[in-house]
């Protein structure tokens, strides 16, 4: 007979099965027999949170930087429902997390017992998957399950719950077996057909453009390789979305800016004007979109998937390609090589025209700024961080807001897994504790939360976890004392009623930051800004910036929602379009 | 209605609506009606019925038949949709209309009523293989098969002989001729 095992060894076997490394956690009564076994695992370290919403965005972080499910430990009752912010979040962004939570004992469950809810039910629409352990005989099996589940096909969360008394269980235990079956979803569907159509479709375009998303960086970085020889192979200009950046080098010129609401003037120009669309691991989101009835209506529109449910569920696609990313543009390239080698120039001349009209909405400068020596302006004090830190591999984090959007639009990002910011749930506090997970992930690396004062604050705890594993992450916060995006959104479509939008009393952030054993640094004018800026690149430990900005600037350019892509509202710098009308306000 | 300031987005048209008939053959363990309920209510599709049983006990597998209404592209949506839940095996989706297929549900009506009232319903109730389950002086239950829509009818035809309770199972469907689906 073989060895029989506690539950929590069982838990533990299987992490180590899996390679994993860190656990993201918080202890709790419900989960005291798993927290007791620690100990005996020398590979797996535990990244002790100071909540277990930063728990799950840690391992958010780590997921995203490293290519790697995030695991995190949480207890019964609170310490699930606390979690349920950062599954929805990796839910919506596609993050692959295996979140293990203890419960109360099975002879308990449905009593109200202390510390119960019932996280199965709380976390089922939130979850790829989840389960609620009920006999041991099953523990080793969910295991090895819910890793699969959580990393193939579009990735994202999964639960398991597992009560106290199965903890304690004994049985023994079930190897992950490499090659087992389970109920498995197939993916890479795509017929050599499609791939034809899709070359057909190529080699026919006059005004072309690729728009890409997270999809290819959860395809892995040969993807963002494949990518690229791609792009430069048919010479189509290519546009991002906020979660595909560093798919393809920000800086190349190929590459139009991101697309969307706060998209640059020849992205969203493209978009609408464009014959041919190609979407490559997007999910045309509303906020891409704008008006779905005038969302580029000239085009012919191919979308390149992983999730067969992604296709159609917004936009009609005259062809959907369900495959992994890498796969399909794989073997396009192949087929272009092979057998139509005289595309490659026949295109670029083709298109020509259309490059032509694109430097011409490239003149607009629709990211441009009136710049300050006065005050530091936010997209001044981005590009002074992007200008100070391109020469590292640096990893830039975000909160949600307006810092998020200038983050995106002046750091530009040359390779996947740099960018890590929270864009389908939108959760304010979401950097800070990514960064942490990142850090984690990626020691020797310059790891920087482009914050926002009013996000920053939702999670500001998790700097105690930073300084208790001595991670150096910098938080950079654009401090403009506003929800900043609120604040813009009540200037432009409310009558300026700044309705709840002011924080008053805000922390002393360099107070704030030695308070927690960190270092503080304060930014106010423009002149002293780079050597801040490079104090707290050198300084070898935590670092808190407070970067005072100008708190009446605003993110533009903008398309208001419910607008389509060629009414963009553009910045101070375009004279003609410098306010929005009657009948645009009411659109927004 | 006031002009919406900052409206999130602004509906668009909306398509025709279609009645469709999906069938899903699910693993039978806990909460996995629960997955399929809440995915149709959490992304605001429709349920007009709902049935389901264990169909197959070795395999653990129960079959699941849900009548829901929708455009064409939500149609889709909740047939992708479906097919991503773990326990999901696989999903059948056939238009009312369709006449490949049989649509059925059964209904137990209990009419309290006079002898003579009794029986007008229980004449009504013929084509629809009436069986009675029960009789007393002043009351019976009877079963009866047909589709949803005849039994609609027919719950609002003997309401005034004296129908005071219905229940019904929800339609179930199945191919005709010798094919199954895969």
């Amino acid at each position: 007979m073989s060895k029989l095992y506690t539950g929590a060894e069982i838990v533990f076997k299987c992490l180590e099965d899996q390679d994993v490394e860190y656990i993201f956690g918080y202890p709790g009564g419900a989960v005291l027999p798993i927290y007791d076994e620690l100990k005996n695992h020398s590979t797996i370290k535990h990244i002790l949170v100071r909540h277990e919403q930063g728990a799950g965005h840690a391992a958010e972080g780590y997921a995203r930087s490293s290519g790697k499910p995030g695991v995190v430990l949480v207890t019964s009752g609170p310490g699930a429902t606390n979690v349920v912010t950062a599954l929805t979040d990796a839910y919506m962004d596609s993050v692959p997390l295996i979140c293990i939570s203890g419960q109360v004992p099975t002879h308990l469950i449905g009593t109200d017992a202390f510390q119960e809810c019932d996280t199965t039910g709380i976390t089922r629409p939130c979850t790829k998957h989840n389960w609620l352990v009920k006999d041991i005989k099953d523990l080793s099996k969910v295991m090895h399950e819910a890793f699969k589940v959580a990393t193939t096909g579009r990735p994202g969360p999964v639960l398991i719950d597992i009560p106290k008394d199965i903890q304690f269980a004994k049985n023994n235990y079930v190897k992950l077996k490499k090659e087992k079956k389970l109920n498995e979803k197939k993916h890479n569907k795509f017929t050599e057909n499609e791939i034809d159509q899709l070359i057909d479709l190529i080699s026919k375009a006059k005004k072309p453009v690729i728009y890409t998303g997270g999809g290819v960086i959860n395809s892995g970085p040969q993807a963002s390789e494949t990518l690229k020889e791609f792009v430069r192979l048919i010479g189509f200009p290519i546009t991002s979305t906020l979660q595909g950046l560093g798919a393809f080098p920000g800086d190349d010129n190929q590459f139009i800016g991101m697309l969307g609401m706060h998209g640059t003037y020849e992205a969203n120009n493209a978009m609408h004007d464009c014959d041919l669309l190609i979407n490559i691991g997007a999910r045309f989101d509303d906020r891409i979109t704008g008006k779905i009835d005038e969302f580029s209506p000239k085009s012919k529109k191919v979308h390149i998937d992983i999730d067969p449910s992604s296709i159609n569920k917004i936009i009609k696609v005259d062809l959907a390609i369900v495959g992994d990313v890498n796969e399909v543009i794989k073997s396009a390239i192949k087929k272009i090589n092979k057998k139509q080698n005289g595309l490659k120039d026949s295109n670029k001349e083709k298109i020509s025209k259309w490059w032509d009209q694109i430097q011409k909405w490239r003149t607009k400068d629709s990211l441009g700024f009136i710049n300050s020596d006065k005050e530091i302006k936010p997209q001044h004090a981005v590009k002074r961080l992007y200008e100070l830190t391109k020469n590292q591999d640096t990893f830039i984090t975000t909160e949600v807001g307006q810092h998020q959007m200038w983050a995106a639009q002046h750091y530009k990002f040359n390779k996947p897994n740099r960018w890590m910011t929270s864009g389908g749930l939108g959760t304010m506090g979401y950097g800070l504790p990514a960064a942490v997970g990142v850090q984690i992930a990626h020691p020797d690396k310059l790891v920087i939360d482009i914050a926002g004062e009013a996000s920053v604050l939702m999670t500001m705890q998790e700097m105690s976890t930073a300084v208790q594993y001595n991670l150096p992450i910098k938080i950079f916060i654009l401090n403009n004392q506003y929800m900043g995006m609120v604040r813009q959104w009540q200037e432009l479509l409310h009558e300026k009623n700044y309705s709840e939008s002011y924080s008053e009393a805000l922390p002393d952030f360099v107070k704030l930051a030695e308070a927690y054993g960190c270092k503080g640094i304060k930014a106010d004018n423009p002149q002293e800004l780079d050597d801040k800026i490079q104090e707290m690149i050198d300084y070898k430990g935590p670092v808190i910036f407070d970067c005072h900005v100008d708190p009446n600037e605003n993110c533009f350019p903008m398309i208001p929602s419910g607008k389509p892509h060629n009414q963009m509202i553009l910045g101070p710098n375009d004279k003609e379009e410098n306010k929005i009308t009657g009948k645009g306000k009411s659109l927004v | 209605m006031p002009s919406p300031k900052s409206a999130y987005s602004i509906p668009t048209k909306k398509g025709k609506l279609d009645t469709h008939i999906f069938v899903v053959w699910v693993d039978n363990e806990a909460g996995v009606l629960a997955r399929v309920v809440g995915l149709f209510s959490g992304r605001g599709y429709n349920i007009e019925s709902l049935a389901v049983a264990e169909v197959d006990a070795t395999k653990n597998i129960s079959r699941i038949t849900i009548v829901t209404t929708g455009t064409p592209q939500v149609i889709d949506q909740i047939k992708l949709q479906l097919k991503k839940l773990v326990p999901v095996h696989k999903v059948a989706d056939f238009k009312r209309e369709d006449k490949k297929v049989i649509f059925k549900e059964m209904a137990l009506l209990k009419i309290v009523a006079q002898k003579k009232k009794i029986e007008k319903c229980l004449k009504e109730c013929k084509k629809f293989n009436p069986v009675i389950l029960d009789k007393t002086n002043k009351s019976v239950v009877v079963q009866i098969t047909a589709l949803r829509r005849e039994i609609d009818k027919m719950s609002k035809k003997l309401k005034p002989y004296g129908l005071t309770s219905t229940s019904r199972t929800g339609a179930i469907a199945m191919t005709r001729g010798a094919e199954t689906f895969k």
